[in-house]
């Protein structure tokens, strides 16, 4: 039986569909209202609320922790202050990503979330590097994790905390909510103003009622992870097992990808300063030099008119509505050549707040330059046709409340 | 003119699957079988009224599935299930119970150590890639490792290529295998003592050896290789216990005009001047045919079958060093409830599936420490499984039938006979049972002891091994059962093996009937 996170007994009654899913072991919602439409309008429109408890959390510390995380991820932690957080990604030693994650630094200590168990493998890295003093635990089970995402995100937290007034995007601090201790950090998955608070698990339900409490103002929704997943594609972010897979459970070098692959090159920016020994940097760094990424990760705008043509021309209208899907599309060249295979959309949503189809895809370099048109193939009454796509650069949605400094309530 | 193109000698399953594939190339094949009723060791016996009892093997996960297809087993009534979970009591209430979700089962090993709960899911992917770059090899006929024919030459060069062409990761955990005990292994991945154990079992079952001895390593992958619809290592029993796959094999035989005659036990195989001729049965009656196939285990197919005299002194010499030495027991039960674990009475979903008792390395090790001193281990190891949780006609309802598979219990005792101590070894059993599920012993309504002796007598397996032979290194593949003979033919022409001691060994694999046929399909057509 999975297992319920801390939350369980405020979210069991909230869930009208009665449906739940086994995310890494641990009953979640999918959706709380049989309307994903509304769940994803609480994100962008007022303030959601959702329990991320089943992300695997480890804690990092001893006077060995940034030397480990050094050697261990592929982004340099040096640049991650105290008090702040970073969005990061680590290797195996062939330069194939084997998890993506963020790392926060509260200075004496380094907590991080990953999507996959990662405890045996920061204490095999801490054997190879023969660093002795460092103290890796799985803290999974000591805290629940709960994200508040969306503009008056910040008028919700500020009621309980003056730690999040200023919080600059990807910082992080110690604070307390009704006298419990928690951290709180300014960051999300939805590409929106928002935090994520760490609470213990003994605080889970205290901390919850205090921010359903204080968010009664602005219409705060709790929502499931579905509406999650539609909000992410539009701020561009990865999902594993979606987007890319762990290089941990391929078969074979086509199941797996680089982090240049994965549109992460942003992170090696710094290379050349960068000193670090870290595992798969002999791979990421002989990639960079060569350009020899098979694919890159490219945002693609579906044309409107070209999708609504090839409905009609069925003659049904075309599906927009709620309308977000995890599975593989082909992506062909429109060089004229019929069915010339391109590449791949992994994540595809009809984006209500948009108004258009924008999906992840993968594509070779040489179609990577924003504006390339290529042809998407998307079933209409179940038979492949091509719709007219154009490579846009991520995010697609990209408000300035994500990012902007704010002073005051 | 001979009576039939092609005698098989013993209707155990692969006696059954090899019977169906010359059958179905339009071969007249007949199926010779000692006892009033086929199956070998893969049988169900009804011994009380309405409890079916798995006398022997109990469960399949190595069946090759192209023998699924190629004899329409499906059609002839296939019905493998799934036996998905895996319950390991340990001592002071502590247990871990797997099923078939892998996040579950890592919150379930993550209370013993969240290390090895990544790490029992980092290995387990591993195991299945070297499965899967293995799995070509076991559905083809092995080189000849002695052979000078440039197919063989060719094969061989093309098997150490494969090798050396493996992922490093996946060529590196093969070699343990082949290299390192069981424990070995495991200490490297694992720390908590009761996730070793369970894994561990997999690398002595049916084997002389406890999870420190080299070797164990091997026969834990061989126990991984098979697969379920594709899950490698997954386990399934079938409807009617085991005994119903092997009627489903009948019924193949029987679509392709195969002859099947019972209490037909053959005495010898007749050949002159180095060609096969046809068989004598026991009651000194001939039957001719071109083909003869001895589907029994190398000891009878080489020196019981034909008289050693005949065949070259290494190949005899080989087969006599053969290691048989049997170290398994079944003892099965008739139960009128299901058993219970303190701490979860009335779940009956972690009896669906495989029990293991062995909870510790230590366990194992003093279970085999007994039986090098030859004797039965006094807290034996225990591999259960409660079918009639899964399949409702196993037993009356509400009532159990449990196969439990015994070691160590050493062929050879050091005192007294397996006749003198069979009961003993049905209480001994009965005892740890006990020890592990209170109350258990009033329960039993009926108790069956098959002793490796029993296995000899009843099946004719040499020293009751249940997989006509030790699975070895040594005695795999391209030296199974002997170098030089690994490929389903014998120095007399015309005269073929096709038992577990051939490639690819023990088990409810089918494949060495699959591959012997193949072999006598292709030999034939040479000669034609």
């Amino acid at each position: 039986m999975p297992q319920t996170t801390a939350f369980h007994s405020r979210l069991q009654p909230l869930n009208k569909t009665k449906i739940w899913k086994n995310w890494s072991g641990y009953l979640v919602a999918p959706s709380y209202q049989h309307s994903l439409v509304d769940e994803y309008y609480a994100i962008r429109n007022a303030v959601s609320l959702l329990d991320t408890s089943p992300l695997f959390k480890y804690r990092i510390a001893g006077a060995g922790a940034k030397q480990l995380l050094e050697h261990v991820l592929a982004r340099d932690i040096g640049r991650c202050k105290p008090n702040a957080c970073q969005y990061t990604c680590w290797c195996d030693s062939s330069g194939f990503v084997l998890e993506d994650g963020v790392v926060i630094n509260l200075g004496d200590e380094y907590l991080l979330t990953s999507a996959e168990p990662s405890l045996r493998y920061f204490r095999e890295a801490a054997k190879q590097f023969k660093i002795l003093n460092v103290d890796i635990e799985d803290v999974s089970r000591e805290f629940g994790i709960l994200a508040i995402q969306g503009p008056h995100a910040h008028s919700v937290i500020s009621q309980l905390t003056d730690a999040a007034t200023p919080l600059k995007y990807f910082g992080a601090a110690k604070t307390e909510i009704n006298g419990l201790p928690i951290v709180v950090t300014r960051t999300g998955y939805t590409g929106d103003l928002g935090y994520e608070l760490w609470i213990r698990t003994a605080d889970a339900v205290a901390v919850w009622d205090a921010l359903v409490e204080s968010g009664k103002g602005y219409n705060i929704t709790p929502i499931g992870t579905t509406a999650l997943k539609m909000a992410r594609v539009e701020a561009g972010l990865l999902l594993m097992d979606v987007d890319f897979h762990s290089a941990r459970n391929a078969w074979v070098d086509a199941q797996r990808e680089t982090p240049c692959e994965l549109g992460w090159g942003w992170m090696f920016r710094k290379m050349a300063d960068d000193k670090r020994d870290f595992i798969g940097r002999s791979a990421i760094q002989a990639e960079l030099n060569s350009s020899s990424s098979r694919w890159t990760t490219v945002g693609l705008e579906i044309d409107w008119h070209d999708y609504e043509r090839v409905h009609l021309e069925a003659g049904i209208p075309a599906p927009k509505h709620e309308i977000y899907r995890e599975a593989t599309m082909s992506i062909y060249r429109r060089n004229g050549k019929l069915w010339d295979y391109a590449g791949y959309a992994t994540s595809f949503l009809f984006s209500s707040l948009l108004k258009k189809p924008i999906a992840i895809a993968k594509l070779p370099l040489d179609l990577a330059k924003p504006g390339t048109e290529v042809d998407l193939e998307v079933p209409v009454i179940r038979k492949p046709v091509n719709v007219l796509a154009r490579v846009q650069p991520m995010p697609f949605f990209n408000p300035k409340r994500k990012t902007a400094r704010i002073e005051s309530c | 003119m001979s009576d039939y193109d092609a005698i098989i000698v013993g209707a155990g399953h692969n006696g059954l699957v090899n019977a169906a594939y010359l059958a179905k190339a339009g071969l007249k094949t007949l199926l010779l079988e000692r006892r009033p009723f086929v199956g070998g060791a893969t049988i169900t016996e009804e011994l009380v009224p309405g409890f079916h009892f798995t006398t022997f093997s109990y469960a399949i996960s190595l069946l090759r599935p192209d023998i699924v297809q190629d004899l329409n087993l499906a059609e002839h009534g296939l019905m493998i299930l799934p036996l998905s979970n895996t319950f390991q009591p340990g001592f002071n209430g502590q247990y871990l119970f797997l099923g078939p979700d892998s996040d579950t089962n890592f919150h379930e090993i993550a209370r013993h150590s969240a290390a090895d709960a990544e790490a029992y899911r980092e290995l387990s992917h591993l195991i299945h890639r070297v499965c899967f770059a293995l799995k070509p090899w076991m559905d083809r006929i092995p080189p000849n490792r002695l052979s000078s024919d440039p197919r063989d030459l060719e094969a061989l060069e093309e098997l150490k290529s494969y090798m050396g062409n493996l992922e490093p990761d996946v060529q590196q955990l093969l070699k343990k295998f082949i290299n390192c005990s069981a424990a070995e292994i495991l200490d490297e991945y694992f720390e908590n003592d009761l996730v070793k154990s369970m894994i561990a079992s997999s690398g002595i079952i049916g084997s002389k050896l406890s999870p420190k001895s080299k070797g164990s390593g091997i026969v834990w992958l061989v126990h991984k290789l098979g697969e379920y619809d594709g899950e490698f290592g997954d386990w399934g029993f079938h409807k009617g216990g085991n005994g119903g796959f092997t009627q489903v094999l009948k019924r193949a035989v029987e679509s392709f005009g195969g002859e099947i005659k019972t209490d037909a036990g053959v005495k010898k195989v007749n050949y002159t001047d180095g060609v096969a001729t046809g068989v004598t049965l026991l009651d000194d009656s001939t039957i001719d045919a071109r083909i003869v196939v001895s589907a029994l285990d190398p000891r009878n197919t080489f020196l019981r079958l034909v008289n050693p005299d005949d065949l070259p002194r290494e190949l005899v010499s080989a087969i006599e060093k053969y290691k048989f030495q049997g170290t398994a027991s079944k003892v099965n039960f008739a139960l009128s409830g299901l058993p219970e674990f303190p701490g979860l009475e009335g779940r009956e979903d972690i009896f669906a599936g495989f029990t293991n008792v062995g909870p510790s390395i230590e366990y194992l090790k003093e279970a085999f420490a007994d039986c090098l001193a030859g004797r039965f281990s006094r807290r034996p190891f225990l591999d259960c499984c409660i079918q009639s949780t899964i399949d409702p006609d196993m037993s009356p309802p509400g009532s159990h039938v449990m196969s439990c598979f015994v070691m160590y219990t050493p062929y050879q005792l050091a005192e007294g006979d397996w006749d003198s101590q069979r009961e003993n070894l049905g209480d001994t059993v009965q005892e740890t049972l006990e020890e592990f599920f209170p109350g258990f012993s009033q329960l039993v309504l009926h108790r069956e002891v098959v002793t490796p002796l029993d296995i000899e007598r009843t099946v004719g397996l040499s020293e009751g091994n249940i997989f006509a032979g030790e699975m070895f290194t040594e005695q795999l593949f391209l030296d199974r059962p002997a170098a030089g003979w690994n490929q389903y033919r014998t120095p007399i022409s015309g005269y073929y093996q096709c038992g577990s001691g051939t490639h690819p060994g023990g088990c409810v694999t089918g494949g060495p009937g699959k591959l012997a046929a193949k072999q006598i399909l292709s030999d034939r057509k040479q000669k034609v």
